[in-house]
């Protein structure tokens, strides 16, 4: 067979090569992608990005009306109102930051905003933790955003600048959350290649631009923006009347994210010469696997490692990384772990009384299978708990042993925490 | 009111695609604002405070926008002369 050597747009040596934390790197990425307002309060382990950024600002480096809010419900809050005005807005959180501003949270999707939001993952209150788990990120699961999840500095750096792409897709029109797991990545140096500034202006199409729609006074279709001159009423009272109709456009939006995401990697492939996945999953040597392990964020790095040591044995083991949590791509999943014997999900975040988040859409994905593989749910890593190696190969290892004897004994178990 | 849209023809995001003058809000209302036009000093009071803009000065006395007015009686309060009183709304001044 022929070798055909891709080269990607913009080739690696002209990108950039530089070093800096997860943090660092989506202030880069906020930076080059022409982002006009900037609206954020300061909490481990968000506060780099927003410490970096308002240095580009001091410095005059960007042209971005930085808000200094007073809690992070002001900061969504004002990042709404900048969306409605057409602005491209930016906001960073975490864990009870997020808490704290998720009532606009829900507002910022429903009212169409294409805000783009680092959120920086860390472990909810109570008892009081800066670490990283996905709690935050569970908690804001059916706010209609969209969500990714990153696995190292230079996803974070990719991932950040497709965000606005995708939320600004006239199909989707939907903000996004991107996933980072704080300390393990948002404080964590690493290589990562950056692209010339004009290339991410080129990729991003310039400024923000507007859809327009159909109001019965306007003759012609108008900006869906706030405009003195074209006045459109933002966030009205919708009751019973409306509301429900309202709820089933944003699902009929959500339908049209994953093909934007495949678009968008793809794109982002021919421009960069880097993809994950299919931009949705990210599936590792699954094809001929009999056990499949599903993770998201930062873990499914170490995970990857693992399973590549036991597939170079020879062991039938694969990965699948989820990189987008919603809208959860259900039927892909199914295909993907259809000809699996046993899956292992892995949840960084607990539901009392329940599953973990991710376990629970893996199952609905597996429901319709004629033949489902055995499943479990991992509750690992809480409150920033490390996931070392040694974890991993002892949880595959308790797996092997559920695939020998075909049965499940206890559907939800705990890596890493003291009996 | 026109037939109610279902989800495909409305623009995204909730935007209202009426006008909100179309849309009448006076049917909440219980107790209706009546002036007494003998009492009134026209000093506008009343019309300073209404909340939904439903006290009109039509050039030469007050006048109640029963479209709009929610019967809140702000203005019978406000006023420093009791000229406005609020009545139930099905009875017959």
């Amino acid at each position: 067979m022929e070798k055909t050597v891709f080269k990607p747009k913009i080739p690696i040596e002209k990108q950039v090569l530089t070093t800096a934390n997860g943090d660092e790197a989506v202030a880069y990425a906020v930076k080059q992608s022409y982002v006009d307002v900037v609206a954020a309060y300061p909490i481990t382990p968000q506060t780099i990005i927003v410490e970096k950024y308002s240095e580009f600002v001091n410095d005059g480096l960007v042209h971005t009306e930085f808000i200094p809010v007073e809690s992070e419900h002001s900061a969504m809050s004002a990042c709404v109102g900048a969306a409605a005005a057409g602005a491209r807005a930016f906001t960073a959180t975490s864990s009870q930051g997020l808490a704290l501003m998720v009532e606009i949270v829900y507002i910022a999707s429903a009212l169409r905003l294409p805000i783009v939001m680092a959120v920086v993952n860390r472990a909810l209150s109570a008892p009081i933790n800066i670490h990283n788990d996905h709690s935050d990120a569970y908690l804001m699961r059916d706010s209609g955003w969209i969500q990714l999840f990153v696995e190292n500095v230079q996803e974070t750096y990719d991932t950040t600048i497709q965000a606005f792409k995708i939320a600004e897709d006239p199909r989707v029109q939907l903000p996004v959350a991107v996933n980072l797991d704080g300390f393990f990545l948002s404080h964590t140096l690493e290589n990562f290649y950056m692209l010339p500034d004009d290339t991410v202006y080129e990729f991003l199409g310039g400024p923000r631009k507007l859809v327009n729609v159909k109001v019965d006074y306007f003759s012609e279709e108008v900006p869906l923006v706030l405009n003195p001159a074209r006045p459109l009423t933002f966030g009205s009272l919708d009751l019973y009347d409306y509301y429900f109709e309202h709820k089933v456009q944003q699902v009929e939006a959500m339908k049209n994210v994953p093909p934007v995401v495949r678009e968008i990697n793809e794109e982002w492939y021919k421009l960069t010469g880097r993809r994950y996945g299919d931009g949705v999953v990210d599936a590792y040597g699954v094809e001929d696997a009999d056990i499949v392990i599903v993770a998201m964020g930062s873990g499914a790095g170490t995970i990857r490692s693992v399973v590549k040591k036991l597939r170079e044995k020879g062991e039938k083991i694969g990965l699948l990384k989820i990189r987008m949590f919603r809208p959860f791509p259900y039927s892909d999943i199914a295909e993907i772990l259809s000809g699996a014997k046993i899956v292992a999900v892995m949840d960084k975040a607990i539901g009392p009384g329940s599953f973990g988040a991710l376990y629970e859409d893996i199952a609905v994905s597996l429901y319709d299978l004629d033949e489902r593989p055995l499943l479990l749910d991992y509750i690992y890593g809480l409150g920033g708990r490390d996931l070392p190696p040694s974890l991993v190969y002892r949880m595959i290892e308790e797996v092997k042993k559920d695939l020998e004897s075909k049965s499940v004994e206890r559907k939800i178990r705990y890596l890493g925490v003291r009996e | 009111m026109s037939e109610p849209r279902g989800w495909r023809n409305l623009p995204i995001g909730g935007v209202a695609y009426r006008l909100s003058t179309d849309v009448k809000t006076g049917d909440w209302r219980a107790l209706r604002p009546v002036v007494d036009h003998n009492k009134c000093t026209k000093c506008m009071i009343c019309w300073l405070f209404c909340p939904d803009m439903a006290i009109v000065w039509d050039g030469e006395k007050i006048q109640v926008n029963l479209d709009y007015c929610k019967g809140c009686g702000i203005c019978a309060h406000e006023c420093p002369v009791k000229a406005i009183s609020m009545v139930p709304e099905f009875e017959e001044v």
